[in-house]
């Protein structure tokens, strides 16, 4: 460990020491998304602030995307880069919407997702999503990505900077770990239930990330369509 | 001039040098952000200052107190690391108090800021505390900053910390010569509330703290602009034996308990008795 970092330290050419005009493509505007599967449905949520730095940009920044009626997007990252995306991807929907006279099944979009975000292997979108909905037997599903096209299905997840603080609420209280209370781990939880949890863990997340806040959205994904809501968080 | 060098314990600084020539990399100390303001009115001084503490992206504190007293008619705002701004407003504040034991007067606010400076000039910086003193004695209200390399600024409203531009926009906007008590609270109120809301660094409630000649007023929690606005009733309720464990082993207290007398005349107890606790497994 040490050698190594001592070869590094060696191996650097004299001329990096001097200042030069140097690319900086990124930002992060942080935020954090969750995505809750229940049986038949989909909780997504996300926060409405952009930040950079220690400012807050906007208290309403759109960081989701409807992309049927059976399948949400939220995302987490830079924002330039979560348009950008959102912009790619409703334009492949259209056009398959018009090839094939049909709107993509979920888990279609899923892949379609991991295949934009590989694309761009070197040189990513700076994003960090979670696409829910139903699937084509009506099942909920949820799909958690990393900013180059990991993809996997999962019960449950979180992306973004309070992602750490909300991931083991719903290790514990989606997933059912720890609880020596519960026999039945591969139970799902009811649609309000799910919803309300959804607010909680936002709301106390908020209270510990000074990068999310103000709003949620809360997308509700089931038989019936998709279901919004708007809730409010603390502004500071 | 007092001697410094007995203040601090530098063992670990040659340490840490030499591993850092090893290429082990640097601690390095978090910024904390902060929204601190003062105001000169009338009669008096108001200072002002959020409660939020992080520990880099974190809330570590979300009703911390800033506002700190160095004496009965001086309070000092500390923004930067916070082991800082205590110990320093600490140091100084019990340096007066025995000045004024000694004296049998008052301590003035410019001493304070004078034993303020010269302490934070010394550490040329590495004391991370960037101070808003404020206080009445009998030459009037003074109101001062002091940088953390140990400059100062007197100034009629002044403000610190991440959050020092938000509150500084809010100042420059509103503020008149000679306010009265009521607006001028009500000024570093939303000086302060305008740091809260628009820097990520500060957040929680309003401290508020008004000096008046020989009357001063520590308003704790002032306002309290960011109450949690939703919360599940009854919901996350663990019964008895969620926690599951592999192993289970009950050791009985009393067992190890050894109980000495210390009554003066049945003290020669003898400690050979004290060795049968062999079965102790904790």
């Amino acid at each position: 460990m040490q050698l190594i970092q001592q070869s590094k330290q060696e191996s650097l050419p004299k001329s990096k020491e001097i200042n030069q005009p140097q690319f900086f493509p990124y930002t992060n505007n942080q935020g954090s998304c969750l995505g809750i599967c229940g049986e038949k449905f989909a909780v997504l949520a996300t926060d409405t602030r952009m930040s950079m730095g220690y400012s807050i940009v906007t208290r309403n920044a759109t960081k989701y995307l409807k992309l049927t009626d059976k399948c949400v997007l939220v995302s987490s990252g830079m924002q330039a880069d979560i348009e950008t995306l959102h912009k790619i991807l409703k334009a492949r929907l259209t056009i398959y919407q018009n090839q094939h006279q049909k709107p993509m099944s979920t888990p279609a979009i899923s892949h379609l997702l991991s295949r934009t975000l590989y694309y761009r292997r070197f040189f990513p979108l700076y994003t960090f999503n979670v696409l829910g909905g139903i699937d084509e037997d009506g099942k909920g599903c949820v799909f958690s990505y990393d900013a180059i096209g990991t993809l996997e299905r999962v019960r449950y997840s979180a992306s973004g900077s309070g992602s750490a603080l909300i991931e083991p609420i719903l290790d514990n209280q989606v997933g059912f770990k720890n609880r020596g209370d519960i026999t039945d781990k591969t139970g799902f939880l009811e649609e309000d239930e799910v919803v309300e949890l959804a607010k909680d863990t936002l709301t106390s997340t908020c209270e510990r990330d000074i990068f999310t806040g103000d709003f949620v959205h809360i997308f509700v994904v089931n038989e019936n369509g998709v279901r919004e809501e708007k809730f409010e968080l603390r502004f500071d | 001039m007092e001697n410094y060098e007995q203040s601090f314990n530098y063992e670990n600084c040659l340490r840490n040098e030499e591993l850092t020539k090893q290429g082990y990399e640097k601690k390095k100390q978090r910024k904390t952000g902060t929204t601190i303001a003062g105001i000169i009115f009338k009669d008096g001084v108001v200072l002002g200052a959020d409660t939020r503490a992080t520990e880099g992206y974190i809330v570590a504190d979300g009703n911390c107190e800033k506002i700190h007293r160095i004496s009965d008619y001086i309070y000092c705002c500390g923004a930067g690391t916070s082991a800082d701004t205590e110990n320093t407003t600490a140091l100084i504040s019990s340096k007066l108090e025995l000045m004024r034991l000694t004296t049998g007067r008052e301590p003035r606010v410019q001493n304070a800021l004078t034993l303020l400076k010269q302490y934070l000039y010394h550490y040329h910086g590495y004391v991370s505390a960037a101070l808003v003193l404020g206080g009445v004695d009998f030459k009037g209200p003074h109101l001062h900053m002091i940088h953390p390399h140990g400059s100062t600024s007197t100034l009629p409203f002044l403000t610190m910390g991440s959050g020092s531009l938000a509150a500084m926009a809010v100042f420059e906007a509103e503020y008149k010569t000679d306010l009265d008590e009521e607006s001028a609270k009500n000024l570093v109120h939303k000086a302060i509330t305008a740091g809260i809301f628009n820097d990520l660094g500060s957040g929680g409630n309003v401290d508020l703290c008004v000096m008046k000649f020989q009357n001063t007023q520590f308003f704790r929690n002032f306002d309290k602009p960011n109450k949690r606005k939703f919360s599940r009733i009854n919901a996350y309720r663990f019964p008895k034996g969620t926690t599951q464990f592999l192993e289970e082993k009950v050791t009985l207290l009393r067992k190890n308990l050894v109980i000495e007398n210390l009554d003066k005349n049945n003290n020669n107890n003898d400690n050979d008795n004290n060795d049968n606790n062999d079965n102790n497994d904790l």
